[in-house]
C-alpha cells in the first residue's frame, strides 16, 4: 500500500479529523442516512416496534461480530460461530429436557463456548494451523455434536420468565431489554481494541506478525484469547438465540457465519487484517439490518435482500482498491510530471 | 497549504454538524410509538390476508397458495400477501410473521415448521388484533385460532398403508421417508401409520423397520432413499407421505436395480408423478387437491374475522363454493377426503 | 523397500488409506455396500462432488478459494431444466454446451475481480454466491423443473453403465484425468503452484500471475457448469435452492484430500479421492446402520484430522530441506 505521505499531511491531520473521516464513521453516517430515507419512504418503519423487531433479528449477529472483527485484524478467520451456537442451543435443549436447573444449564452452555473457542485457538497457535481450514473442520464438527447431542428433536418449553425477559422491551420505546447486555459487549471490545495496548497488539498482529513478535508482543497467546473469546460470545449469541424463539434444535443459527463476515467485512475491516474498527462492524451490521427489515415490511422478496448483500460486499472492498488506484495512478503522474520537467531543464547553458 | 488546512478544518466541521443532525433526526424518527394499525377493526372492505408457508419454492405449496389467493378473492379480501422463507426454517418464519403484525395485517395462514418455535410471534400477532389459521401443518393449539386440515389426519395414514400393504401383497419390510423430523403433520401421520400396523390383524405380517428424514430437499430424500435400500437390502416397501420425498424417491428406484420391485407409494403431486407412474415405478399413491386447502383457509380467516366463528368446536362457516364447514375438535377443521391416482386417472389432473 | 516407504510419503497416502479402510470395514459388516447397486451409487454421488473438487483444486493451488460453486452449480443446473422445456428436442450436447459456458462466464466474472481489482478470492466469492444465488433465485421463483421434464436419454446418462461404471463417472474420470495432466505436466499448470507457494517471487520469475488466476477461476467456472448438466441428470428437481450449501462441501472434500488452504501444494486426484471419501462416509454409516447424526461429525474430525496431517508432512519436509541445504554447503 503506498500512501502519499508528506510532513505537512501527517501533522496537520487532527483526531477528531481523522475519526470523524475514517471508513467506521462514513458507514455510520450511511446507515443513519438510510434509516432517515427508509423511515421517509416506507410505511410504519419510523415506530417502536421495528426498533424491537429489527433489533431482535439483529442481535445475535451482532454479537458475534464483536469478537470476530478482532480475529479478522489479526488475519484469521473463524467459521465455526454459528456451529458453536448451534451446538450451546442444542445442551441447553438436552439438559433442560433433563430437568437440569435452568441457571447450571445456562453455566454449562457458556463453558460449552469456551471450551469450543479455546479448541479452535489451540488449533491455530499450538498446532499452527491455518484457521480457515481449521474453523471450516471445526464448522462441520460442532454442527454434528449438536445434532448427536439433540438429533432431530426440538425442546420448547424453557422457563417463561426467561423467554419473556428475552423479548421484553424498555418501556414504550421498543428497543429490547437485552440490547443492554449487548451495548456492554460493544463497549468492552471497543475499549479493548481502540484503547488499550493489546488491542493496539492485535492490530499490529495484523499488519505483520513478524514485526509483532519482534516488538515483544505474544501473538500465540492473543490470538488464543481471541478465538476463547469469540465461542463465549457464540455461545452468549446461541443461548440468546434459544430463548428469543423459545426453541433448542440442531439447525438454530445455521448459515449465521457468513451473515456475521458479510457485515464485518461491509463495515469497513479488511480481510487482510490490520485495518477496521468495532464502530464500523456495528454499522455494517446495522446497515444490513436495516435493510433486510425494510425489504421485509415491504414484503420484497428474500432475493432482493440477497443480491443487495452480495453487491454491498463486492462493491465494499472494490471501491478502496479502485480508490487506492486512482490515487496512486495521481501520484505516479504527479511524480512523471516532476521528473519530465526536471529532464527537460538545462544542466548547463552549453546544451 | 493554508488553502489545505482550512479544506481540512472545514470538512470536520461539516462532518461533525452532519452526524449531529443525523443522529437527533434518526432518533427522533425512531422513537416515537406510533400505533401500527388495530388488525381487528379494520373494516370488512379493506382487510388484508397474508399467508406463510413452510418454505417458498415447492411445488405443493405452490398449488395451495394458488387456491388461496382465490379463495382470498371470493372472500372478500382486498389484499392478499405470499411471504415466506426460502429455506423451510423454524426461527426464519418469525421475522415474515414479525412483518405482518407491523402492518397490521388481519388474518395470517401459516402453515408451521416448528410448532413452537412460531408461538411467540404468532401470539404477539394476536394481541394485534390479527387471526391465525394454520394449515397444512399445525402450531401448537395456544397460538392459533384455528386449523384447516387436508383431510382427517388417520384416514390419511390408513390410506397409505392399505396401499402399501396391497402393494407388497400383505407381507414384508417396509420403511418411512419422511420430510423434517419435526413437521407437525408428518408425525401424526406416522403415529397413526405405526398404531394401525400394530393394531390392525390385516397386517400383521409387515415390519415398518425404519423411518429417515429427508427434510423435503430432493437431494438429501434421493440419498436417504439409496441408504434405506443399503442398509435393509430385503425392503418391500417405501411409503413416503411428502411430494418432495415420493418424487426423489421414485427418481432413485427407477434409476436403479429396484424399479418395480420395491414398492412405493405416499403423497405426491400427479405432475411430478406421472413419468414415474407410466414407467412402472409407481403403482398408486394419494393425495388431495391441494388447491381447496387454501381456499378453504382464506374463507376460516374471513369467517373468524367476521366473528362468526371463534374457532370452538361445533362452529360453522361458508367455504365458498366449497360449502359448509364445521369446526371439530381442536379447533379442527377438515377439507375433504383423500385421491388416489394411478395411471388409469393421473392424466385428468393437472397439479 | 526405500520405494515402498516413498509411497507413504505421497500427499494422498493419508486419504486413499482412510478410503481403503472404511470400504473395507464397511464391507465386512453389510456386504450388500459392494454390490453392482452399491458402487454405482456410490460412483454417482462422488462424480458431481469430485469434479467440483477438481476445480475447487485449482483454485486452492493458487492460493484463493471460490465459495460461489454451490450458486454457480444451481444456475447452471436451472438453465438446464429451463433449455430442455423451451426448447424441446434439443440436442444434449447443446444443452451441455449452454451449461458449461453459463458456468465459464460466471467464473470469469469472479476471475475479473480477483485477478484485476485484486482483492480477496475469499471476500469476492463470498459476495457472487450472493449474487448468483439470488439471480438463481430470481429467475426460477417457484419453478422447479423436474426429471420428466428432461428426456429419458439425458437422465439415462446417469442410469447406463460401460464396465458397470456409470456414464457421467466416466465423464468425470476423463476430465479428472486432463486436470490432472495439466497441473502436473504442463507449465501454465506448474506455474499455478509457484504463484500458491509465493506469487511475488513468481512474478518476478516471469509467471503471468494475473492471467493464471483469471484462467483459474474461469476453469473452475466452466467445470461447476458441467457439475451442473450432471446434476440435472441425476437428481429430480432443479430451481432456486439447487446447490445450496454445497461450496463448504467441495472445500472440505479438497482439503481432505490433501490440497492445503495455503496454497501451493496438492493434486486433483487427493481431490477427487477426498471427495469419494466423504461421500462414502455418509453411505457406508448408512450401510452399517450408525445413526445417522454422527455423519457430520465424523466429516469434522476428517477435516482436521487431514489438516493436521497436512501440518506435520510440510513441518517433516521444512525440517528435510533444511537440513539437506546445511549439508550441501
Amino acid at each position: 500500500m503506498s500512501e502519499v505521505l508528506s510532513a505537512e499531511i501527517v501533522a496537520g491531520r487532527s483526531t477528531a479529523t481523522r475519526v470523524l473521516t475514517s471508513r467506521g464513521a462514513v458507514m455510520w453516517y450511511l446507515v443513519l442516512a438510510v434509516v432517515i430515507v427508509l423511515s421517509l419512504v416506507v410505511p410504519r418503519f419510523a415506530s417502536a416496534r421495528t426498533a424491537g423487531f429489527l433489533l431482535l433479528d439483529v442481535i445475535p449477529i451482532l454479537m458475534i461480530a464483536l469478537p470476530m472483527t478482532l480475529v479478522i485484524i489479526t488475519g484469521e478467520i473463524d467459521l465455526s460461530v454459528a456451529s458453536t451456537a448451534g451446538l450451546t442451543s442444542a445442551v441447553m435443549g438436552v439438559l433442560w429436557a433433563r430437568g437440569m436447573n435452568i441457571y447450571l444449564v445456562l453455566a454449562v452452555c457458556l463453558i460449552v463456548g469456551l471450551l469450543a473457542g479455546a479448541f479452535n485457538g489451540f488449533m491455530v497457535t499450538w498446532v499452527g494451523l491455518p484457521s480457515l481450514a481449521v474453523t471450516i473442520g471445526t464448522l462441520a464438527l460442532f454442527r454434528g455434536l449438536a445434532l448427536v447431542v439433540i438429533g432431530d428433536n426440538a425442546v420448547a418449553n424453557f422457563p417463561r420468565g426467561l423467554t419473556t425477559w428475552a423479548t421484553s422491551k424498555i418501556g414504550t420505546t421498543g428497543i429490547p431489554v437485552f440490547i443492554i447486555i449487548v451495548l456492554a459487549l460493544i463497549a468492552i471490545f471497543a475499549v479493548v481494541l481502540h484503547l488499550t495496548p493489546f488491542g493496539r497488539g492485535l492490530i499490529a498482529i495484523g499488519f505483520s506478525k513478524e514485526a509483532a513478535e519482534f516488538v515483544g508482543i505474544d501473538v500465540g497467546r492473543a490470538k488464543f484469547y481471541l478465538y476463547v473469546a469469540t465461542g463465549l460470545v457464540s455461545s452468549m449469541a446461541g443461548i440468546f438465540w434459544t430463548l428469543r424463539y423459545s426453541s433448542a434444535r440442531s439447525d438454530n443459527a445455521s448459515g449465521l457465519e457468513l451473515a456475521v463476515i458479510a457485515a464485518v467485512l461491509l463495515g469497513g475491516i479488511s480481510i487482510f487484517g490490520g485495518k477496521g474498527s468495532i464502530p464500523g462492524a456495528v454499522a455494517g451490521v446495522l446497515m444490513i439490518g436495516v435493510i433486510n427489515y425494510a425489504l421485509r415490511l415491504q414484503r420484497i422478496s428474500d432475493v432482493v435482500l440477497i443480491i443487495v448483500t452480495g453487491t454491498l460486499l463486492i462493491a465494499s472492498v472494490v471501491g478502496p482498491s479502485i480508490f487506492e488506484w486512482l490515487s496512486r495512478a495521481r501520484h505516479d503522474r504527479r511524480v512523471h510530471k516532476d521528473l519530465t520537467i526536471t529532464a527537460n531543464t538545462p544542466l548547463s547553458p552549453a546544451s | 497549504m493554508a488553502l489545505l488546512r482550512t479544506a481540512r478544518r472545514f470538512l470536520v466541521a461539516t462532518a461533525a454538524t452532519t452526524a449531529l443532525a443525523l443522529l437527533v433526526t434518526g432518533c427522533s424518527s425512531a422513537a416515537p410509538p406510533s400505533a401500527s394499525g388495530n388488525a381487528s377493526s379494520a373494516p370488512a372492505a379493506n382487510r388484508s390476508i397474508t399467508f406463510i408457508p413452510k418454505q417458498l419454492n415447492n411445488p405443493y405449496t405452490d398449488v395451495v397458495l394458488g387456491g388461496g389467493k382465490k379463495g382470498a378473492t371470493a372472500a372478500g379480501f382486498a389484499k392478499s400477501n405470499v411471504v415466506g422463507p426460502l429455506e423451510a426454517s423454524a426461527s426464519s418464519q418469525v421475522s415474515f410473521i414479525n412483518a405482518e403484525t407491523q402492518a397490521g395485517t388481519n388474518a395470517i395462514v401459516i402453515a408451521a415448521n416448528d410448532p413452537d418455535a412460531v408461538c411467540p410471534a404468532l401470539t404477539e400477532a394476536r394481541n394485534g388484533g390479527a387471526k391465525i389459521v394454520a394449515f397444512d401443518s399445525d402450531t401448537n393449539p395456544t397460538c392459533r385460532d384455528l386449523f384447516v386440515s387436508q383431510v382427517v389426519a388417520k384416514d390419511v395414514a390408513l390410506i397409505q398403508v392399505e396401499l402399501i400393504a396391497q402393494q407388497i401383497g400383505g407381507a414384508g419390510d417396509i420403511a418411512i421417508l419422511s420430510a423434517t423430523a419435526n413437521a407437525t403433520n408428518q408425525n401424526e401421520w406416522i403415529k397413526y401409520m405405526e398404531a394401525e400396523l400394530a393394531s390392525n390383524p390385516k397386517y400383521k405380517d409387515i415390519k415398518l423397520v425404519a423411518k429417515v428424514y429427508g427434510d423435503d430437499a430432493d437431494t438429501k430424500s434421493f440419498q436417504e432413499a439409496q441408504g434405506l435400500l443399503q442398509a435393509y437390502p430385503n425392503l418391500k416397501g417405501i411409503i413416503s407421505p411428502t411430494t418432495v420425498g415420493i418424487a426423489a424417491t421414485a427418481r432413485y428406484l427407477s434409476t436403479s436395480k429396484y424399479k418395480g420391485k420395491v414398492a412405493l407409494t405416499g403423497l405426491g403431486l400427479p405432475n411430478e408423478m406421472r413419468k414415474f407412474v407410466k414407467d412402472g415405478t409407481v403403482t398408486e399413491f394419494a393425495l388431495w387437491d391441494p388447491a381447496q386447502l387454501g381456499y378453504v383457509a382464506s374463507f376460516a380467516g374471513k369467517a373468524l374475522l367476521d366473528g362468526t366463528i371463534t374457532g370452538k368446536e361445533g362452529d360453522k362457516f361458508t367455504a365458498g363454493d366449497m360449502g359448509e364447514r364445521a369446526v371439530g375438535a381442536n379447533g379442527v377443521v377438515i377439507v375433504g377426503p383423500p385421491t388416489r391416482f394411478n395411471k388409469d386417472n393421473i392424466d385428468n389432473y393437472n397439479f | 523397500m526405500n520405494r515402498l516407504w516413498s509411497v507413504l510419503r505421497w500427499r494422498e497416502f493419508p486419504v486413499a488409506a482412510a478410503l481403503v479402510g472404511l470400504v473395507i470395514l464397511t464391507y465386512s459388516v453389510n456386504p450388500t455396500f459392494l454390490a453392482p447397486q452399491g458402487v454405482k451409487d456410490l460412483l454417482l454421488n462422488a462424480t458431481i462432488l469430485v469434479i467440483l473438487a477438481a476445480g475447487q483444486t485449482l483454485v486452492l493451488v493458487t492460493q484463493n478459494v471460490d465459495l460461489s460453486v454451490g450458486s454457480v452449480l444451481g444456475l447452471t443446473a436451472y438453465a438446464v431444466g429451463v433449455s430442455f422445456a423451451t426448447f424441446p428436442g434439443i440436442p444434449i450436447i447443446a444443452v451441455f454446451a449452454i451449461a458449461i459456458l453459463l458456468g465459464g462466464v460466471l467464473g470469469a466474472i469472479n476471475g475479473l475481480l480477483v485477478s484485476v481489482a485484486k482483492v480477496p478470492a475469499l471476500v469476492i466469492t463470498l459476495g457472487t454466491l450472493y449474487i448468483y444465488r439470488g439471480i438463481n433465485n430470481a429467475w426460477a421463483g417457484g419453478k422447479q423443473y423436474f426429471a420428466g421434464d428432461r428426456p429419458d436419454s439425458f437422465g439415462n446418462l446417469s442410469v447406463q453403465t460401460v464396465l458397470g461404471i456409470p456414464l457421467i463417472t466416466l465423464i468425470a474420470l476423463v476430465i479428472l484425468a486432463i486436470v490432472a495432466i495439466y497441473l502436473a505436466g504442463v507449465r501454465s499448470g506448474r506455474d499455478l503452484y509457484a504463484i500458491g507457494s509465493d506469487s511475488d517471487a513468481a512474478k518476478l520469475y516471469g509467471v503471468p500471475v494475473t492471467k493464471r488466476i483469471f484462467a483459474v477461476f474461469v476453469a473452475n467456472g466452466l467445470l461447476a457448469g458441467l457439475a451442473g448438466v450432471l446434476y440435472a441428470s441425476r437428481f429430480n428437481s432443479v430451481g432456486a435452492t439447487t446447490g445450496a450449501g454445497m461450496e463448504l462441501q467441495v472445500i472440505a472434500a479438497a482439503v481432505v484430500g490433501g490440497v492445503a488452504i495455503s496454497g501451493g501444494v496438492g493434486s486433483v486426484v487427493g481431490a477427487a479421492l477426498g471427495g469419494l471419501l466423504l461421500t462414502t462416509i455418509t453411505s457406508s454409516l448408512t450401510a452399517i446402520r450408525v445413526d445417522k447424526f454422527w455423519q457430520q461429525a465424523v466429516v469434522g474430525a476428517l477435516i482436521l484430522a487431514a489438516v493436521v496431517i497436512d501440518r506435520v508432512s510440510s513441518l517433516r519436509m521444512t525440517r528435510r530441506l533444511r537440513v539437506s541445504e546445511a549439508r550441501n554447503v
